[in-house]
């Protein structure tokens, strides 16, 4: 458990958090090699499945970055997935993976400094909580 | 006469009648029935048992009427349509005319929501205005609901209440209206508070001819302190409490309270004894009966004719 | 539609815990439509039951399929192929559906995976409210089109009660008197005196009252 390193997969807007993921990169501001980035057209985009098939798979944490509020290139992507966070969320507290190993965070594609600091912020959430609970039983985990 | 009814009797000659209410116990407890009902014995001239009130379980009241009716008072049976279907319902009628109960109060009842069995489901069978229609139908033609003739009809002197505050008020001379056309004969109103709506509701009942066709009894109830007013102002739906009432009994000391309560339903009575329509008073004194004698008497309703 | 919503978890994984291989069956009807029991359900729940499952050190052998309709045989007969691979069924579809699939397979149990709520219609997107009760006799007709035994807590057929307030009912200040609904409808279309006709005691024969119901048409019937 000391060693453990999670796995935390970010679904990043292609209009905000991935430009800003990009531009945290070109500023040379480090963040956790944990988060692995999936680009989506829109964080409205991400279906509950993709959250789930993602703890599935063996993912620690998942979060969903998205515009600021009103700032969404597809009008609301942002504010639905959001809400499409918090049911999920539930569902995971209802078979016992803790709802807060997923989270919803927005930003503007300027904020490369804020993207690093969600990123280090939420790797060390889910550090402390420790593994997706599905890969401790199976020895999954470390793979 | 419809029926044997001491309250259609002193209503017929014409008087003012008074009526009173007691709740039965929670429990299997005869004593607690019979201390409220000598309390209220001289002074009204039949009095509601109410039926598992606010949904609450109590002692049915059928079988507290006939505690009542042993006593020598003439007890109001109340019957919500909430509990039981009309073979229920009419098998308990029939019961409770042969115990010599031949009054009675059809009501919808208030939602299980409201009790102590909040799980427990609404029957519904029928509604207030189905539940006149059959009492009357079994009185008047002597049939069953459902069709078949019935041995000795129980003649039932046939009540329903009657809330001039609930909304929609432009809705509430019509509903009346059809509890009339129903067979109601006597109705008792939800308790006056606001009497300026009150009158406006009776000037409805009046301008349509109805209080010719129907006996209305003002509902009367005595605020114990501020406190009170303010919950039923609050907390009980279709309640009218206007916030002079408040003001007026927060404004006294506390111990006054209950002093300031009372008077304000004498004056309410006074004042409604000179509205036409009204045929008399129906005084609920929530488990505070001993004060209905006293309000009884300060309001000049003493001594209740004989008939 | 028929409205239905995913029971607990903890109910669902109490079901399943002794089977191993399982045919999670959604339906394309009503419950697709109120997010219920749909294709997007059928992968939700799989994917929950099987990290459910992971937990307790086994995996799941789950088989994803969602039917047109389960209340129709023909469509029922499209699970024939994969029932002797699986020691339970799951259905997502209202209690038709799942007694639909008992009635069928005889020899592998099916469990709900719902509560079938109500017939209800979409208020808006992601609210569904009750409509119709099914009683058999449709009174909509002299109640301005809005029904008072589906949507009257007392369903009280010449309301409304003492407790309407402001035009919510007396149970749920969220909740619409239907009462003064009807009334509202009755006065815009000019039919005030159609309220003050007494609509008599109902005979339920025609609804639940009268036993379980059928519907035979003869020039259909084989």
């Amino acid at each position: 458990m000391e060693n453990f390193e999670p796995v935390i997969v970010a679904f990043c807007c292609h209009y905000c958090a991935y430009t800003a993921a990009d531009m945290a990169g070109s500023k040379r501001l480090s963040y956790p090699p944990n988060v692995k980035i999936v680009r989506v057209p829109c964080s409205g985009k991400v279906d509950a499945i993709h959250i789930m098939k993602a703890f599935e798979k063996g993912a620690d944490g998942v979060y969903v970055a998205g515009c600021l509020e009103g700032d969404c290139h597809f009008k609301n992507g942002n504010m639905k997935v959001s809400r499409r966070v918090n049911y999920i969320k539930k569902l995971l507290d209802e078979i016992g993976i803790n709802g807060d190993r997923l989270e919803m965070v927005m930003m503007s594609a300027g904020m490369g400094d804020y993207f690093a600091k969600k990123a280090t912020e939420i790797t060390d959430k889910i550090r402390s909580l420790g593994p997706n609970p599905t890969k401790t039983v199976l020895g999954f985990a470390q793979k | 006469m419809k029926s044997e009814s001491v309250l259609e009797k002193v209503l017929v000659s014409g008087q003012l009648a008074v009526t009173s209410e007691c709740g039965p116990p929670r429990g299997a407890v005869p004593e607690i029935i019979k201390e409220k009902a000598e309390l209220l014995k001289d002074y009204a001239d039949a009095v509601n048992v109410t039926d598992n009130q606010t949904a609450m379980v109590r002692m049915s009241s059928f079988a507290a009427c006939v505690f009542l009716k042993q006593m020598g008072l003439n007890p109001i049976l109340q019957m919500v349509t909430r509990d039981r279907n009309r073979l229920a319902m009419q098998s308990d009628i029939l019961g409770a005319y042969a115990h010599g109960i031949d009054t009675m109060l059809c009501l919808s009842g208030d939602h299980p929501h409201f009790g102590d069995h909040p799980e427990a489901i609404n029957v519904h069978d029928l509604d207030s205005i189905q539940l006149i229609q059959m009492v009357k139908t079994m009185r008047d033609e002597g049939k069953f609901q459902g069709g078949a003739d019935i041995l000795n009809p129980p003649k039932m002197f046939i009540g329903a209440a009657a809330n001039p505050f609930a909304d929609p008020f432009e809705l509430r001379v019509a509903r009346l209206s059809k509890k009339i056309n129903a067979g109601v004969d006597f109705i008792q109103t939800q308790c006056i508070y606001n009497i300026d709506k009150f009158e406006k509701w009776m000037k409805g009942v009046t301008d349509r001819g109805l209080h010719k066709k129907v006996y209305i009894l003002a509902g009367i109830t005595p605020m114990k302190s501020a406190g009170m007013a303010r919950y039923m102002k609050n907390k009980v739906p279709g309640m009218d409490v206007p916030d002079e009432i408040i003001k007026r009994i927060a404004d006294v000391p506390q111990k006054k309270q209950a002093d300031e309560g009372i008077k304000i339903c004498i004056e309410t009575i006074q004042r409604l004894k000179e509205v036409e329509g009204v045929s008399g008073f129906h005084i609920m004194a929530i488990e505070w009966e001993q004060k209905v004698p006293e309000i009884i008497e300060q309001a000049g309703l003493l001594p209740r004719p004989v008939v | 539609m028929i409205t239905a919503e995913r029971k607990p978890m903890e109910e669902l994984t109490e079901y399943v815990k002794n089977h191993d291989r399982i045919l999670l069956v959604g339906c394309n009807e009503c419950v697709t439509v109120c997010a219920a029991g749909g294709r997007k359900e059928v992968a939700l729940l799989a994917s929950a039951l099987q990290m459910d499952a992971m937990q307790k050190g086994k995996t799941l052998d789950i088989t994803e399929i969602t039917l047109e309709r389960q209340c129709d045989p023909e469509y029922i007969e499209e699970l024939t192929p994969h029932i002797d691979q699986v020691d339970a069924v799951m259905s997502m579809a209202c209690g038709c559906g799942v007694q639909e699939i008992a009635r069928r397979f005889k020899n592998t149990p099916v469990f709900p995976a719902v509560n079938t709520k109500f017939m209800g219609a979409s208020e808006r997107q992601g609210v569904w409210a009750e409509r119709c009760q099914g009683c058999g006799s449709c009174l909509l007709g002299l109640t301005g089109g809005i029904c008072p035994i589906a949507r009257c807590a007392k369903r009280l057929l010449n309301g409304p009660c003492g407790g309407s307030s402001n035009g919510k009912c007396e149970i749920n200040p969220d909740l619409d008197c239907a009462w003064q609904l009807i009334w509202d409808r009755l006065k815009a279309l000019g039919m005030e005196k159609q309220y003050e006709e007494i609509i008599p005691a109902k005979n339920w024969v025609s609804g639940r009252g009268g036993g379980p119901r059928k519907i035979i048409r003869e020039d259909l019937a084989e």
